[in-house]
């Protein structure tokens, strides 16, 4: 599955520049370290972490995209900086395990 | 690849927020050499963990990236506060950074243990008052 299908389930994007990205996992987890290390690629990330560096996170680990939970708040700088760096980020505004299972019966 | 290749990079202890340039360009530039995705992944994780901790604990530094044939070796360079105990540096979950850092997400404590599970060869000089260099090489 491609992350721009992820729009027609309640997912909303935030910012897409690589919208035919695949998503091959699913990855959950806000301690930065914790999920550079153990993210996959091609995970789609959900996290409610929203402050800029999920951005060098995402890039370096190279999940297929950013999900932020809780509808938490993604300002328009880091909306901007992630369609510069190629970094797919959508917004959920149910819990983390609610995107998963979601995530899960797409998978 | 018959010479050296090498980067080198300033990171700016101020800018915690862009903290991350260097190893991004890092993997950037390891892409286009065609090295392989899971040493480029090791390599930017592990520069991209000495890099956080220079803007957290050091005021920033500088980075200094070679390729040669066999390796890619990170040097990094601070003149930061250095490390008291490095045995308990090294272990997962100690942390001395401050609850502000924890609220972004770092802190961890997975900062030098990643960096070590991550490379083939890990070195730390440092000094309290001085500074810290930490040399790091994964084999290609």
């Amino acid at each position: 599955m491609t992350v721009n299908a992820l729009e027609e389930h309640g997912f909303v994007p935030v910012a897409l520049p690589e919208s035919d990205r695949e998503i091959t996992g699913v990855y959950i987890g806000d301690l930065l370290s914790w999920v550079m290390g153990r993210a996959k690629s091609g995970d789609a990330w959900i996290t409610i972490m929203s402050n800029i560096n999920i951005l060098a996170v995402a890039a370096l680990a190279d999940t297929a995209c950013i999900i932020a939970a809780e509808d938490v708040e993604i300002t328009e700088d880091i909306a901007k900086a992630a369609k510069e760096k190629g970094i797919n980020i959508l917004s959920f505004s149910g819990s983390a395990y609610d995107a998963a299972v979601l995530l899960y019966q797409m998978l | 690849m018959s010479e050296e290749l090498k980067f080198h990079f300033d990171v700016d202890g101020d800018d915690f927020t862009s903290a991350g340039k260097a190893s991004v360009q890092v993997k950037k530039n390891l892409r286009q050499l065609g090295l392989s995705p899971e040493t480029i992944r090791r390599v930017s994780i592990a520069m991209y963990e000495g890099e956080i901790n220079m803007v957290i604990h050091a005021g920033g530094g500088e980075a200094d990236v070679t390729v040669t044939e066999d390796c890619i070796e990170i040097f990094l360079h601070d003149t930061g506060p250095g490390i008291k105990d490095i045995d308990q540096a090294m272990q997962e979950g100690f942390s001395t950074a401050s609850d502000n850092i924890r609220s972004l997400g770092f802190g961890a404590g997975m900062g030098l243990p990643n960096m070590k599970r991550y490379t083939d060869y890990m070195d730390i000089k440092s000094t309290v008052g001085v500074g810290t260099d930490i040399t790091m090489r994964v084999n290609i």
